[in-house]
């Protein structure tokens, strides 16, 4: 019998939970039935842990007929494959840990096992979170599920396409340079970058360690309040996790704008954007004006052009010194019939990292070489220090900023795994925001030729709940976030 | 800038990173091209900027210490490519 239970958002399949119309194990046999159809075409899924699924699914019913109310119990979800399951391979879609089996599960995996969660597998991404279009994936590509030629975006490719094709009900991500936001708008879904720091790092496998940070993806704004209740909070195990209490995000959501004032600075109109996206993004604005809001739209923002130089500098070099801990001594793939220490090493790497991997790690190795930290590390550190405080003056006269998620829509497999710097490109609207450590959102605002187009809301550090209830009030204004991919 | 061949081999042996002939030659040539876009740096003021490293406003996290539960030997061990009883094995540091 075909349901389409898969559809259903937290919100609305929590109702049914808790009214019995509906068990946690019907749910995630629905999701499990999609998986079965949709994944041949998509291959957004590394790992799919359907026997522990029904295990949790049957404990979440019992959890619900005894009274529980969470809004998360019973609900399956996706983690991308770089956040540790305990017992659960977490791959990163690497090679080098293609075999790697976590000892431990990440805080945020933890936090939502103990909200009752089935975790129903391990989404798709490029290598180590490296790329925007999940090609570099080494294991596969994810297809997007509105037009299968596609890149679904990246790094969280997979998560994103999961849930836009109705796989799951909701996915985690992670976000360095915009590795939730350009897929979620590449994909038609909804995806948070909360403000760096607010979610627990613990257990995600680092990157760019001043850069990531842990978000989810969901098919509404409601949902991705609800995720962000269960994993934001304080955690002893992340030295940069800072002491703030978690407010209740749902509570912020009102369809009245009345009083926000909105800037849209003029630097993310990029020279090269898609009309059709300028056009949609200008239009969801003039949206978010009829909603009370008071938009300026001539904000300048000068430094926003050197963001991407500055992050090519800063994240590989914070990558280079992390993914120096893969040496074939303590897990992950290792080149045994070396013959000296130094030859196990180096051919573990060279069999171990893909391209990108490659190419990230040499290019941050250089900034950070001798002779060329203070022209290239130390700069970027300084410039870094510049675009944050060009944000932090627009927030002194903006409740939020709002711009396209990215200057296009998906491109072809294909088309730029060959040119580093146009993939690079792509992340261009998102980048700044890693760089500065805010919180911005992704909501659907529209399609050019059935391809979808993302809307970015940018706020101040830890002010999600403005972002959420700008999202929310558009969202609940248009209908973009209800249409889905026929596939 | 161009980066040399004996360059880009400088920095993969700093990375204790292999690569093939064809790598080096694919990478000299990516490198120069995506340095060569980061020279827009220089053109912006930085005199009396500090460089900045994180984006929040702590500093000096200390922890308490007080021993907690953690991870045991064989946990820690089940996933080395290379074990000998209680310890990784690798090849022999010194020759």
């Amino acid at each position: 019998m075909i349901n389409n239970h898969n559809r259903l958002t937290i919100h609305e399949a929590h109702r049914l939970l808790k009214a019995k119309q509906l068990s946690s194990v019907e749910l995630t046999k629905a999701c499990l039935e999609r998986i079965r159809r949709v994944e041949p075409k998509v291959h957004a899924l590394v790992t799919i842990t359907d026997e522990l699924a029904l295990r949790q699914a049957q404990k979440a019913d019992e959890l619900i007929a005894a009274g529980d109310t969470n809004p998360l119990t019973g609900i399956p979800v996706l983690i991308k494959d770089n956040i540790c399951t305990k017992g659960i391979p977490t791959t990163c879609s690497s090679k080098m840990l293609e075999n790697f089996v976590p000892p431990y599960d990440a805080t945020v995996v933890e936090r939502l096992n103990n909200c009752g969660a089935v975790v129903l597998g391990k989404a798709n991404m490029d290598e180590f979170a490296m790329g925007s279009s999940t090609e570099n994936s080494a294991l596969f590509t994810t297809h997007n599920p509105w037009d299968l030629s596609r890149v679904p975006g990246g790094s969280s490719g997979g998560s994103a396409t999961a849930v836009a094709a109705g796989e799951i009900i909701y996915a985690l991500g992670s976000d360095t340079g915009g590795s939730i936001r350009q897929p979620a708008g590449f994909c038609s879904v909804t995806g948070l970058k909360p403000t760096y720091s607010r979610v627990s790092r613990y257990g995600l496998v680092a990157f760019a360690s001043s850069l990531d940070q842990i978000g989810p993806l969901t098919q509404d704004v409601t949902d991705c309040a609800l995720v962000l209740n269960a994993i934001a909070d304080y955690d002893s195990r992340d030295s940069t996790s800072v002491p703030y209490p978690t407010p209740d995000y749902t509570q912020c959501l009102s369809t009245n704008l009345k009083g926000l004032r909105i800037g849209v600075p003029k630097e993310y109109f990029v020279e090269g954007m898609q009309t059709e996206v300028e056009t949609a993004i200008r239009t969801a604005i003039n949206k978010l004006e009829e909603l009370g809001a008071r938009a300026e739209w001539e904000v300048s923002l000068p430094h926003t052009p050197y963001a991407l130089a500055v992050y090519y500098i800063i994240a590989p070099s914070e990558a280079s010194a992390n993914l120096a801990r893969y040496d074939g001594v303590k897990y992950g793939f290792s080149y045994l019939d070396a013959d000296s220490m130094w030859e196990a090493m180096e051919k573990t790497r060279q069999y171990g990292f893909g391209a990108e991997v490659k190419r990230r790690i040499m290019l941050g190795t250089y900034a950070l070489s001798a002779g060329y930290y203070d022209a290239y590390y130390l700069k970027a550190q300084k410039v870094r220090t510049l675009i944050r405080q060009e944000f932090d003056q627009a927030f002194d006269k903006f409740d939020a900023l709002v711009t396209p998620t990215s200057p296009t829509v998906p491109f072809k497999i294909g088309e730029k795994i060959d040119d580093p710097l146009q993939m690079y490109l792509s992340d261009v609207c998102t980048l700044p925001i890693n760089i500065a450590g805010l919180p911005a959102i992704s909501i659907p605002a529209g399609f050019a030729d059935g391809l979808p187009i993302g809307m970015q809301i940018i706020g101040k550090p830890f002010a999600e709940e403005t972002i959420l209830k700008i999202a929310y009030a558009y969202e609940q204004a248009t209908e973009w976030h209800k249409r889905k991919p026929k596939i | 800038m161009k980066l040399s061949r004996e360059e880009v081999l400088h920095i993969a042996l700093l990375a204790r990173l292999g690569l093939t002939e064809t790598e080096v030659n694919r990478l000299s040539e990516q490198l120069s091209n995506i340095l060569e876009n980061f020279e827009v740096l220089q053109q912006v003021d930085t005199s009396n900027i500090p460089p900045t490293a994180q984006s929040i406003p702590l500093q000096n996290v200390v922890k308490e210490d007080k021993v907690t539960p953690c991870l045991s030997q064989s946990q820690i061990l089940a996933n080395a490519p290379r074990k000998d009883g209680n310890f990784f094995r690798v090849k022999a540091v010194l020759e």
